[in-house]
């Protein structure tokens, strides 16, 4: 028989994939594995008995070594519990390799469904082997360990944004559509059951609308394997899948009510009780969200000082939000809520806190924890099924069932949507209402949940098993298997899979500053308010305090598409390099290997350090930088100049940084800092609408400003020379003091690399002004006025010494020289040069 | 409502509304409440009368938000000091929710909140000299404005050449009203550029 029904399973799997005969080898191999490993755990769980016997025989061969020490011996129910769970996870995990060597079946057939029917067989064999079900799904496991990595990950990736965004909505749905589906379906039941179609049950008021509550919610397990798969839009999937998390307490809350009703019996219940359960509800959902607030704030302070244990640093994600789940159970109150609001709340500060590499694990790692409980909940649905122990057979109790939980889902949903749709921005349209009313999926929460029942007081446990099951395998497999065609038929948008754009990205945070503007002018309090309101709060007081310092800095989202951007550029850039035979290109001594026209080539030079910077050391990256484009003559100028431009614009981040360890009220100082400046900013601008010429402000301010680049020069000089410059670079600056004739030389590397920046790129970066509260003055009208070290050349020679080698340069030098030669001082020099010289003769054309 | 009117006031109101084209109709009711707000902020001017750039200038939060500037200027076109209840409608019934509607009559007027109008008033708050262009300086400002203080000149300028690569399709150089349309395709406008209480 058991042969037989293997067959009939590889028969099964080879009518249902057409694979190609490359991949039907692969395909054969893995079925032989399976099926050998289908044995296993069926011929494992029969040992038991068999052991004693093989025992003896074994012994009687080797009577007489009975009493000395055993080579080998063979302790199965030593290693049993963990092996067989071992087992049946590579099994659940080759049941998915196999399934996904056929593209053709997981594209029709969600992979629920599919695990469904793969634990049908199995169990089927298993009851074949052993005549009892061995393995079920019990409820302790489902709820200790299956379900937390699911929620977690559901949390942890959670977009918040829509998440929010949709928060009225989706609390409408699962907490009013929870309760009008639980209280419909089992009244409804009740209503029928009373009209004697189902026959005699043993079971009142009370166990119908129990069963109506665990029946009604949405299960999170089911929606998020199915809809991952259909790829509907942002708003749709985040409506129904929130449901089905925050439904969770509605549930736990009239399960558990109702469930004691039943205890204590329905003669027994006050009014208090009713009240209770009222109150109960708010508990449960708004204690288990503390928890998990509560703990994310915990996981995210932890993370923050984990600089020196980076390896265990994924591990705190997993075992503190585990503990939030945990305790919240303890607390009875919503584990759910609490495990997803923990991922919700702490993965922003998670995210900034740990390094990129434990980052990366974490989300490998609860990836995978999320889809192999998901698979074995699947599987094990399909394995529960085949006992005959808790199967009855009551055709119009389950029809009707099925027929109740659509109807009343479709009618609470519009019913819902319309109430909702005068309050939202964005209409719930019909095609949206019919597959929010299709995707309501019941799963493992409620299969769970109905085998916890207490057969003692519920005397239909039995028929509620089935039910639930046939419940279950109805919208998982039926509706699963018809939602994408729907879909596809119904036309509901989709998302698109799509590159992070710079430009969507940057006018999309311009939009929500407009919004918010314009909410501020009506003095209506309205989602981009408080939305303005929280991130302030954030930034002001809890990135401070739960995000690491270096992470703290430059953490604006335009700034990370920049560099996801930059990432794969530079990825890109490598690949071209290595797709044209050239593995050292970067060390090459020109660059044009790659062709990256204008703007880009700039943008991959400084972002590539930019990136770099982010893990490294500054001054090391940019030493090293130095020292890797040393050798491309075209790349030094811009190399050095972008060091210096590193080191001198980098002044404000170092200063706010000194800020931030002095103490708390520091770190108070600088979120109002910013607003301040902003404040700065657009007052200095109001006043010059009024003062629309005033030039000899202006050029003091350049002035000042001139005087805080010089310093900054000056530091960055000594760091030069005390990095690894290249030789002619060093001997320039021995030079300097000894022979000035040297350097009359216009084609000598170092004047070059000088100036010719300041004539090939006039669009590199130009130095600019690190106080923004200066950029403003930048206009044009004064632009003529600005002395000739402020002009372009300024902007790409930064070094002091750079400056006394500028009017040496070939077209002016002449003209300079005996200046230049008279003058030791610097600052002497640039005042005489202010005084003596036409400041617009040095004026290039180009403008900046 | 927040405010009472007066039996004069009513009829005035009435017929000012009546003058009022579709779509600014509707913002008005929400619009009104909005103008007396900013009254209530104490500013005692006279409903429905204008008000003074000035008193969008004295409401904190704009002073605070990076873009407020431009905003207020908006509301102000051509160095105007001014604002009189109808273009102050006007700009606000921009940003009402775009109603699906099916039955919208194919050759009717653009309505004012279309997407074409929310991307218009975006792209007017970058577009400073009015040339329909967003150029690099442009660009730049506005950058400078919206992003942190520790974001360097350098990393500046380098996202700004890089969004102009993204956007830019006839290589100018600088992003046209079509670049700027184009490269916002993907982006649900009904859900960014309205608010809810303008419905």
């Amino acid at each position: 028989g058991f042969t037989e029904s293997l067959n009939t399973l590889r028969h099964t799997f080879t009518h249902a994939e057409v694979m190609g005969r490359a991949r039907s080898v692969v395909g054969w191999v893995l079925l032989t594995a399976l099926a050998v490993l289908l044995c296993c755990p069926a011929a494992l769980s029969s040992l038991d008995e068999e052991h004693p016997d093989s025992d003896t025989e074994h012994g009687e061969s080797h009577e007489g070594n009975e009493t000395g020490f055993h080579i080998v011996t063979f302790r199965w129910e030593h290693v049993q519990a963990p092996y067989v769970i071992a087992l049946w996870i590579l099994v659940a995990s080759l049941g998915k390799i196999v399934f996904h060597l056929s593209e053709r079946v997981t594209s029709v057939v969600p992979e629920s469904a599919l695990l469904i029917v793969l634990g049908l067989i199995l169990g089927g064999i298993v009851w074949a082997a052993d005549h009892t079900a061995s393995f079920t799904l019990t409820p302790n496991v489902f709820f200790f360990y299956l379900l937390p990595p699911i929620v977690l990950d559901a949390g942890y990736f959670m977009p918040n944004r829509h998440f929010f965004g949709n928060l009225g909505t989706i609390l409408m749905y699962a907490v009013i559509g929870t309760v009008w589906n639980a209280a419909t379906t089992g009244l409804s039941l009740y209503g029928i059951f009373k009209t004697g179609i189902m026959g005699h049950l043993q079971a009142g008021l009370l166990e119908f609308l129990l069963f109506g509550s665990l029946i009604a919610a949405v299960d999170p397990v089911a929606v998020l394997a199915v809809f991952e798969e259909v790829h509907v839009n942002e708003v749709l999937f985040i409506i129904v899948f929130g449901e089905s998390l925050l439904n969770d307490a509605v549930t736990v809350v009239l399960y558990n009510v109702f469930s004691s009703f039943v205890a204590i019996g329905g003669e027994n219940i006050e009014g208090l009780d009713y009240f209770k359960g009222i109150v109960s509800f708010f508990v449960v959902s708004l204690g288990g969200t503390a928890v998990g607030i509560v703990f994310a704030f915990l996981l995210s302070l932890v993370t923050r000082f984990t600089k020196h244990v980076r390896v265990i640093e994924p591990g705190f994600v997993f075992v503190i939000s585990y503990l939030s789940y945990l305790t919240a159970e303890m607390l009875s109150l919503s584990a759910i809520l609490a495990i997803t609001f923990c991922g919700i709340c702490c993965q922003k500060y998670v995210k900034a806190n740990l390094c990129e590499q434990s980052i990366t694990t974490v989300r490998y790692a609860m990836k995978m924890l999320a889809s192999g409980a998901e698979t074995i909940i699947f599987m094990f649905l399909g394995i529960s099924a085949v006992d005959t122990k808790i199967w009855t057979w009551n055709t119009a109790f389950i029809l009707l069932t099925l027929v109740f939980i659509s109807v009343y889902r479709v009618i609470g949903v519009v019913i819902q949507t319309w109430i909702l749709n005068h309050y939202r921005v964005v209409q719930l349209e019909i095609i949206d209402q019919v597959v929010m009313s299709y995707g309501g999926l019941r799963g493992a929460v409620a299969f769970a949940l109905v085998v916890l029942l207490d057969s003692q007081h519920i005397h239909e446990r039995r028929l509620f098993i089935s039910t639930t099951i046939i419940v279950v395998y109805f919208t998982v497999i039926f509706q699963g298997l018809t939602i994408k065609p729907l879909v596809k038929w119904l036309k509901v948008k989709r998302t698109q899979q799509k590159e992070p754009l710079l430009n969507e990205k940057l006018h999309g945070r311009a939009f929500d500053h407009i919004l918010s503007a314009i909410e501020d002018i009506s003095g209506q309090i309205g989602h981009n308010y408080l939305r303005d309101k929280w991130t302030n709060f954030d930034r002001k007081y809890l990135s401070k305090l739960m995000m690491r310092k270096s992470a703290q800095v430059s953490r604006d989202k335009i700034l990370s598409v920049f560099r996801e951007l930059n990432l794969k550029d530079a990825i890109s850039y490598v690949s071209e390099g290595e797709r044209r035979g050239s593995l050292a290109f970067i060390r090459s001594s020109s660059d044009v290997n790659v062709d990256f026209t204008g703007p880009r080539h700039s943008v991959v030079d400084s972002s590539v350090s930019a990136l770099l910077r982010e893990s490294t050391s500054e001054v090391c990256l940019d030493m090293q930088a130095i020292e890797n484009r040393m050798k491309s003559g075209k790349d030094r100028e811009e190399t050095v100049t972008h060091h210096m431009l590193q080191q001198h614009l980098y002044k404000p981040r170092k200063r706010y940084r000194l800020n931030y360890s002095r103490h708390k009220l520091a770190v108070r100082n600088e979120g109002e800092q910013q607003d301040k400046e902003i404040f700065q900013r657009t007052m200095k601008k109001r006043l010059e609408n009024f003062k629309p010429t005033k030039l000899a402000n202006n050029y003091t301010t350049k002035f000042r400003n001139m005087k805080k680049e010089r310093a900054a020069k000056k530091k960055h000089s000594d760091a030069v020379s005390n990095g690894k410059i290249p030789a002619h670079s060093v001997s320039f600056h021995v030079n300097k003091d000894s022979d000035v004739e040297d350097h009359y030389d216009p084609s000598d590397g170092g004047i070059s690399f000088l100036i010719t920046p300041a004539r090939n790129e006039s669009d590199e970066p130009i130095s600019g002004f690190n106080n923004p509260g200066f950029s403003t003055e930048e206009d044009d009208s004064t632009f003529q006025m600005t002395p000739p070290w402020v002009s372009n050349e300024e902007t790409v020679i930064p070094s002091q010494r750079a400056r006394l080698q500028l009017p040496r340069s070939p077209t002016n030098f002449r003209r300079l020289t005996p200046l230049q030669l008279s003058s030791r001082s610097i600052d002497s020099f640039l005042l005489a040069d202010i005084s003596d010289e036409h400041p617009l003769s040095f004026l290039p054309e180009s403008s900046m | 409502m927040s405010i009472s009117l007066e039996g004069g006031e009513v009829m005035r109101f009435q017929s000012f509304l009546s003058k009022l084209q579709l779509g600014e109709q509707e913002a008005c009711k929400n619009g009104l409440i909005f103008f007396t707000s900013v009254q209530d902020r104490g500013f005692a001017r006279n409903y429905p009368g204008d008000r003074l750039r000035e008193d969008f200038q004295r409401i904190g939060e704009l002073a605070v938000n990076p873009l407020g500037d431009r905003i207020i200027n908006a509301f102000f076109p051509n160095e105007k000091q001014t604002l009189d209840f109808r273009s102050f409608i006007r700009i606000l019934a921009c940003f009402r929710p775009t109603a699906k509607d099916k039955t919208a009559d194919p050759n009717a007027p653009e309505p004012i909140n279309s997407r074409t109008n929310k991307l218009r008033f975006a792209f007017q708050l970058y577009d400073l000299d009015g040339d329909g262009k967003i150029s690099r300086e442009e660009l730049i400002q506005v950058l400078r404005m919206m992003l942190e203080a520790q974001v360097t000149d350098d990393q500046l300028e380098s996202i700004t050449d890089r969004t102009i690569q993204e956007a830019d399709l006839d290589g100018d150089g600088a992003i046209s009203f079509e670049e700027f349309r184009k490269s916002l395709e993907n982006i649900n406008l009904e859900h960014k550029m309205s608010i809810r209480f303008l419905q």
